[in-house]
Order: C-alpha cells, then structure tokens, then sequence
C-alpha cells in the first residue's frame, strides 16, 4: 500500500473489517490480501447474506462507505453509482425525474426479518434478482451498462460504457452481475434507467383452475398490450405450517373476492391503458371469470407486495426460487397445491416457493421436479435448522467447468467470497 | 492501405496441410472439406474486403458433433480455428489466416424448434437473422434485433458481434434477445448454456459469450426469444436548422419518457445525398434530418407521435411530417436506408465509420468531424443512430490517390479517438475484428485489456481461436479501421447497409 493511500483512507492493513472510502484503497487492500492469499468476505450492507453458503473469510471488505451518486443523467438515461449506494436512494432520485429502473427491484427485508432493507446497489447487482417486470423488460443484467471494479489480484479493471451499444471487447458487465461478488470487487457502476410510465392499473381475475391460470399466462405473454406484470397468488394450504397471511397481505378495497386470483398489470397513459384493458377482456375472454380492477394506487402498492416477497414476511421456514419454461407451470402449480405456500411472477416462468423446516427433504423433490421440466432451482433462504446436503443453486457439469476458468481469470487465488455459490468456486 | 499485423504464421502447420485435410476428411464428409484454390477463394475475406488471407483450408461440417472432433484435433495439433457465419461481419473478425482451418457454419442452416408456447425458436447459427422472424410471422411473432444486413447476416454472427439493428434502444440488441445457446469450446468440450427460462444461474456464460467476436467458443446452436409485433408503428420525418436542434430534440424527447422504437439523424451532406440518390422528398433546407418510430398500441403510439411534433416544434424545426400510412411510413425511411450507396454515388470511394457516443454530444462530434473535414480536405456525411448513441461518418475519397487514402485513414482514427475522448466508445454494432484491433488501447488501459485476455487464456490456453481479432497485436494505436468501399465495389452489394 503506498504511504499516500494509508493516510488517506487511514485503515491498517491488519485489520479485519475494512471500510474503504475510494477505489485505490480497495485496490491495495486486495492486492495485499492477494500477496498473503487470505481470504475476503465482500459486503455491502449485509442485506442479503443469507442467500448463498456462509463463508469463513480472514477479512471483511465493507462497501458501505463507498457510496454516493457520481453522476446522473435523465436525458442520456443512465445513473453512475458508487457501489455502497443504498438502493433506495437512486429509486428516490429516479423517481423525482419520473424514471426507474425496468427491471423492478425485490426488497429482500422482508423475508430475512419482516422488515424492508433493500441493501445496496452493489448487492443488488451481484445478485441479479429482478422482479416483476424481468418478462418483459429484461432482468438486472440486461441493464448494466458498465462498471469499475478490482479483480482478485488487486488490478482496477473496467469494461461497458454509458451507451446501449457500449460493448467493445468481452462484455464483463453480464458476467460480473450475479456472481455474489466471487468475480470482483465493483467500485462504480453504470446502470441504465428508464422513463416511468404516467399511470397503471391492475386486473385480478379470480380462479382456481391451474389449467385456466396457465392459459391465462400463456395468452398475457402471447399479445402485443404490452403487460408488465403477471403473477398467480393461490389459496395458502390448510394448516398449520406456514404464516398464513395472503388475506392480510392482499387486502384491497376492490379485490372483491376472496380466494386464488391471477393479476396483471397494465402501465401506459389512462386512454391507453382503458383501451388495451378492452382488448385483453376479448383476448382472454374475461367475461367468463369474476373481476377485480384495482386503480392506480391500489395497483402500485400491490406490486410492491408482489416485489417485497411479503407472503413470506418474517417466515421461520425455507424459501425457494425456481424457474422454468412457462409451457411447464401448470405441472409445476399442479405439483406444490395444496401442499406448499408458494405463487408465480413472470406470467408463469418464475416460482417463490415456501417449505416448512421439518420438510426440508421435500426440497430435493422439488428441485428435481424443476430440473425434469427445464428449469433451475435456488435455495434462497434456508431455515435456522437447515442440515440439509443440496447445493443451494443449479449447476451443470460443463457450465460449472467454464465457471471455474472464469473465477480462475478473476481471482487466481479464489480469495473473494470462496464457496458462497458453489464449492469449487 | 496499410500494412496488417496477424499472427507468427507457423510453417509446421503449413508444411502438414496433406496431414490435416486427411484428418478433417476423416471427421466430416469429405466434400465438405475444401483445399482447391478455387474453392477456397470465396473465403479470403468477408465484408471488410480491403484484407484477404487464403486459410489453409476450409471445412463446412454438418454436424456440433463433427465441429467438436475438428476443434480437439486443432487443439491437440495446435492448428489455429477461424470460426465464420455468413461472412457479412465490416470488422474483419472472418478474416482467415495462412495456416488456419477455415470452419465455415453454413451448413448448420436449420430451425430446429419453433415454439409458440414458451415464445422461443431454437435454431441453428447458420440460419439468416430475417429467416427466424420469416418462420414465425404467420402467427405475429418476430425476432427483434435487425442488423441492417438481417437479409443475409447469420444467427451465429449476430451472437459472436452481439448485432444490434435500428431499433436497439428499446429492444435491445443480440444478448438481451436471447435464452440459450449450444457452443463448442477449442478443445472440443460442448456445452449448453441457458435454455427455455429466463436467466440462468452462476455466472452468466451466454453475455460472456455474445458479442466475444468467435474467439471464446464456436456456436453450433442458438436459443432465441421471439416477441408479439406491436399493434401500431408510425414514425415522424422532422427537419432541423441547426445541428444544436437536432441534438436538442433528441434529448427532450427522451427526458419526456418517451422512448422511440427507433431515433435516427442525418446531416445535411447526408440528407442531400440520399435525396439525389432514393428520392425520398426529404426537406433541402434542412441541416439536420431526424426519423423518429414509435410503436405500442394505436392510442398510444398516436398520442406520442403527437407529443414528438410538440417537442420538435418547441425546438425550432422547420419541417414536420407524420406518416399517416405503412407506405408514407417506409418511404420515410427509404432515403435513410440508402445512406451508404448514395455516398457511394458521389465519390470513388467511402470509409465507413462505426463508433458510439452520449446522445447529448452529437453536436459536440459532428462540429469536431466537420472541422476534421476541412482540417483533411475530404468530405464527410454523418448517419446517426441517436436512439443508442451510434455514429456512422462516412468519409468519401478517392482510392487511387495515396495521399488522399493516408489522409482519410488518419481522419478515421481521430473521429473514433473523439468518440472515445467524448465518453463513447469504439464500436457501435460491427465490432473490432482486425479493424479497431489496435485502437483498444485508446478506450482500455493495460489492466483491462489484461482482464480480458485473461479470460480468453482459461478459455482457449494455446489462443487457437480465432487469433489476431479484437486485441491488439501492436500494442500502439494504430490508424486502421474503418470499412473500404471501392467505386461503389462493396462486398455483397445487394445487402442493405443503413
């Protein structure tokens, strides 16, 4: 480290937890990790670290001090962030120039401990968990457009730009985004935002029969209204084992029935929005079905339970994440009824699934199902008394064999996050 | 033109030709293996023409099966790979070498699955990126990244140079419009990524793999997403008396949360090219031309379109004309669309240049390229993707004069530096290839360029694939890159370029 970097950032490289301010600070905290082959755990604000294995690091790199918006720009559609940036923070100043994120975030506080804590914008990244919108608009990957970042051997490195087509070389952005910080450690980052459409509404149609929601998914995704959201919500099972909160959670003036319903959402200016709710009343011959339609504030606030994944609010038990070719959700709706809580985002391709901690063996079943349809399973959050010996997300042979060159061409030493995804990596 | 560095040729492998083409004859059918000069001649180059290498020799197989057995013989042997679609690609990433296999994917030209229900089409690389939406229009679906040569470009080019096309702003381009692909890595291990679902989980392999320009695994199969046709497209012809206007307009229709399906500008060199060439009733006293799409439902597209007249109004336009029909709506775009053959009518020859920018510094650039066009004394029209920041100068000359070649060259490389000094980058859509090979280092420091190499080398260890391509082998900035139309000569002349 050089005497001008150590007085600035004044952390001693004996410590264990590090906090640093600027991008060179990272730099030589990981070079000299590198040197001594110690291992880092990489955190933002902790939000999220229950997803993956627990790791056992030496040191501790905290981002929480490396925050800040460096530079936005509404007409150029982009935000350049530092990584310790509360997301939160960019959701409000997005939102004072009318623009968001497309992808619709997940507030992931809610199911660690019943409260919200969207963590950081680094965190968020290395996840690359999209809500709601992810079937239409692209998933978080598909919106960064580029970063800074200090790879395993302590090198600043960048790559993308602040333009869609901003990709010159290989376009690390996608392969950095989702890697639960095991590739490097990010210090900026270029996110593109998007335009907020002036209103939206949401239309519940209340059935049971997974044949009719899965035709229902099937047609959403089929036309050109241009919905934005989709999501099964079913009746909870009866017992006992889960908190059963769906009547809590979805209380609406005008959800007008009770039971399993499927709704989507509709974003767009009034006359344009009344005018597709027209067409997909003929589409999906809504006639036949009972009816809900939620207002503008009734829909906002029911994607953000959708998105705050509040049926699972403060559950003691294990929650899943699965997904799968739409064609195949009706096996999959038909497999949990009745016996897990669980519903489905992404008109049909994504399941939250929850399993009771006494159950957790059920859980191998369960992804072995996913597998045999297509999909990919993960183990999100695991219940205290997790004993169980599966891996917690998907991986093929050939997929985990270039995973492992890839870590390898990042962090040689495999010092950041070891083992939070898999094993070898 | 000047002279282009490739790699060490290595006379082993020369010397062992007979050795090879036994070997290759052996995996594949022997028709498809190619060493005659005749045969071998179509291959020399692809659209970026100015170069030419003859391969060793070239191998068409049929199967993934056949390209893994050729790819772990070419490891085991150290014989370098040229991966190549339909050879349409402006940069050079075709390019063969002396002692490299040429391993064409033309015979992989098949749509293996089309299926409606999870809105995907499996297919393979060598089937035309227009062929895709051709094979599922009848229900109104379509493929939406459309590279301006989608009549004839390959599925498995698009993902290798990421394409995007005219309407990428709001659909994105290649690696956001795909779910799977199958790839063949150098020695010989196949594997498939992704599949029918939505992401994928570790690390993303496929948007490592889109747009690596062949060199970090062959594509023998391609998943792709296929979209409902919006209900509704119309588009405006706005006309501007400042280049200021022009830029201005584009940035307010977007701070307006409108985001056109797709955005496109002109200058008025361009504007006037075009007209005399398509006659597409373009305004002359215009100095900027704007096309602005809009697609969605009838009401909606409707309402921006009207908004788009209002925020043109408010900043000065002179001309404005809405297309009140598909056929007024097509020839709009006419003009635009012959961009490069109208450029091509007025001089000898033309440079085309691919970079990218912030919407908010088109002014700024193309005030820098026409002061760059008296500093060189050559003429220059612009063509401007504004929705992503994609510029296309074309740089008219003439060939025969040495002089005015070495000037246009240098020309080229000082707008691309530009683009890179004003925050852009140095590739919009036709990648690096051998063209900007050398000017990475004006955008990427050691360390970067390290990264990447890096990821190459777990990849590929001995560098078989594809080599030469992207990273630089100077390691100086050089001047080369841009693509080289003599007297109107352009490698497939009947592909549209736009």
């Amino acid at each position: 480290m050089s005497i001008e970097a150590k007085k600035n950032s004044q952390i001693s490289l004996d410590s264990e937890i590090f906090k640093p301010e600027d991008e060179q600070t990272v730099s030589d905290i990981i070079r000299d990790c590198y040197k001594k082959n110690l291992p880092i755990e990489i955190v933002g604000s902790n939000s999220k670290n229950f997803i993956g294995y627990n790791l056992q690091s030496a040191k501790t790199l905290d981002f929480s001090n490396l925050s800040g918006i460096i530079e936005y720009l509404p007409e150029e559609l982009y935000i350049k962030v530092k990584p310790g940036t509360p997301l939160v923070l960019i959701e409000e100043t997005l939102d004072k120039n009318n623009q968001q994120l497309a992808f619709e975030t997940i507030d992931f506080g809610f199911i660690q401990n019943g409260k919200s804590n969207k963590g950081t914008i680094g965190g968020y990244v290395s996840c690359n968990f999209a809500g709601s919108r992810r079937f239409k608009l692209g998933s978080v990957r598909d919106h960064i457009l580029g970063f800074r970042g200090v790879n395993g051997k302590g090198d600043i490195v960048k790559s993308g730009g602040t333009v869609v087509k901003n990709v010159t070389g290989y376009d690390l952005s996608k392969v950095v985004t989702g890697s639960f910080g095991t590739l490097i450690a990010l210090t900026e980052i270029t996110l593109k935002v998007s335009p907020k459409k002036s209103s939206q509404s949401t239309v519940a149609i209340h059935t049971d029969n997974l044949n009719q929601v899965s035709q229902l998914f099937d047609k959403i995704l089929s036309s050109s209204n241009e919905v934005s959201g989709s999501v099964y919500i079913p009746d909870e099972p009866k017992n006992e084992k889960y908190n059963l909160n769906k009547s809590e959670i979805f209380k609406f003036n005008d959800l007008k029935y009770e039971g399993s319903f499927l709704a989507f959402r509709l974003e767009g200016d009034k006359r344009s929005i009344e005018e597709r709710k027209k067409d997909l009343t003929r589409e999906l011959v809504l006639n036949k079905f009972k009816i809900s339609n939620l207002d503008f504030y009734q829909s906002v606030l029911f994607w953000k339970k959708v998105n705050n994944l509040e049926l699972f609010g403060n559950s003691k038990n294990n929650i899943l994440r699965a997904a799968i070719p739409p064609s195949n959700n009706e096996k999959l709706m038909k497999y949990l009824k009745n016996k897990y809580k669980f519903y489905v985002d992404w008109s049909g391709s994504l399941f939250w699934i929850e399993v009771e901690d006494k159950e957790e063996m059920n859980i191998k079943d369960i992804k072995k199902f996913v597998l045999n349809i297509q999909g990919y399973l993960t183990i999100i959050k695991r219940s205290e008394k997790f004993s169980f010996d599966e891996s917690l997300f998907t991986i093929n042979k050939t997929g985990l064999l270039i995973s492992k060159k890839i870590k390898e061409s990042f962090d040689p030493k495999k010092i950041f996050n070891p083992g939070k995804m898999y094993k070898e990596i | 033109m000047s002279e282009l560095a490739l790699p060490k040729i290595d006379e082993n492998v020369i010397q062992k030709k007979d050795f090879i083409v036994r070997k290759l004859k052996k995996i594949t059918r022997s028709e498809n293996v190619l060493s005659h000069p005749d045969e071998i001649k179509p291959y020399e180059t692809d659209a970026l023409s100015a170069y030419k290498q003859t391969p060793l020799t070239v191998v068409l197989p049929e199967k993934t099966k056949e390209v893994s057995e050729i790819l772990k013989f070419c490891n085991e042997e150290n014989i370098k790979v040229i991966p190549r679609g339909a050879g349409t690609g402006l940069s050079g990433g075709a390019l063969p070498l002396q002692d490299a296999i040429l391993l064409g994917l033309g015979k992989f030209n098949k749509i293996l699955e089309i299926d409606f229900e999870n809105k995907c089409v499996i297919t393979q690389p060598g089937v035309t990126n227009l062929g895709i939406t051709h094979a599922v229009q009848h229900k109104g679906f379509y493929y939406a990244p459309d590279p301006s040569s989608q009549i004839a470009c390959s599925i498995g080019g698009n993902v290798a140079e990421n394409s995007g096309g005219v309407h990428s702003l709001k659909y994105g381009t290649t690696t956001n419009n795909i779910l799977g692909a199958e790839m063949v890595m150098m020695d010989g291990t196949i594997c498939k990524i992704g599949g029918k679902t939505l992401d994928q989980e570790g690390y993303d392999i496929l948007g490592l793999l889109c747009g690596s320009e062949g060199l970090l695994g062959v594509i023998t199969e391609v998943t792709v997403k296929i979209l409902k046709k919006p209900q509704s497209v119309r588009a405006a012809l706005i006309g501007f008396p400042t280049i200021e206007d022009g830029g201005n307009c584009v940035s307010d229709i977007i701070s307006n949360g409108i985001v056109p399906a797709g955005m496109e500008i002109m200058d008025k060199a361009l504007i006037v090219a075009t007209d005399n060439f398509a006659k597409a009733g373009y305004p002359k006293d215009a100095e900027v031309l704007m096309i602005v799409e809009l697609d969605g439902t009838k009401s909606e597209v409707d309402n921006m379109l009207k908004q788009v007249g209002e925020i043109a109004k408010k900043n000065n336009s002179n001309s404005i004309k809405l297309s009140k029909n598909e056929k007024e709506r097509l020839a709009f775009w006419s003009g635009r669309k012959a961009a490069f053959p109208a450029c091509g009518a007025m001089a000898p020859d033309y440079y085309c240049m691919d970079g990218s920018i912030p919407r908010k510094k088109l002014s700024l650039v193309l005030k820098e390229i026409n002061n760059l066009s008296k500093k060189y004394n050559l003429a220059v029209a612009n063509a401007f993707h504004a929705g992503d920041g994609n510029l296309h100068p074309l740089i008219m000359y003439d060939g025969s004069d040495k002089e005015q070649l070495r000037k246009t060259e240098e020309f080229g490389a000082e707008i691309l530096k530009t683009c890179v000094k004003l925050g852009g980058v140095l590739t919009g859509e036709h990648g690096v290839g051998i063209e900007k090979r050398e000017l990475m280092c004006e955008m990427f420091n050691d360390n970067d360029i390290q990264q990447q190499l890096s990821i190459k080398k777990s990849l590929d260890e001995k560098n078989l694939l594809n080599p030469g391509k992207v990273y630089p082998i100077l390691r100086k900035c050089a001047e080369e890159g841009r693509v080289h139309v003599h007297r109107g000569e352009e490698k497939f002349p009947d592909i549209p370029r736009f």
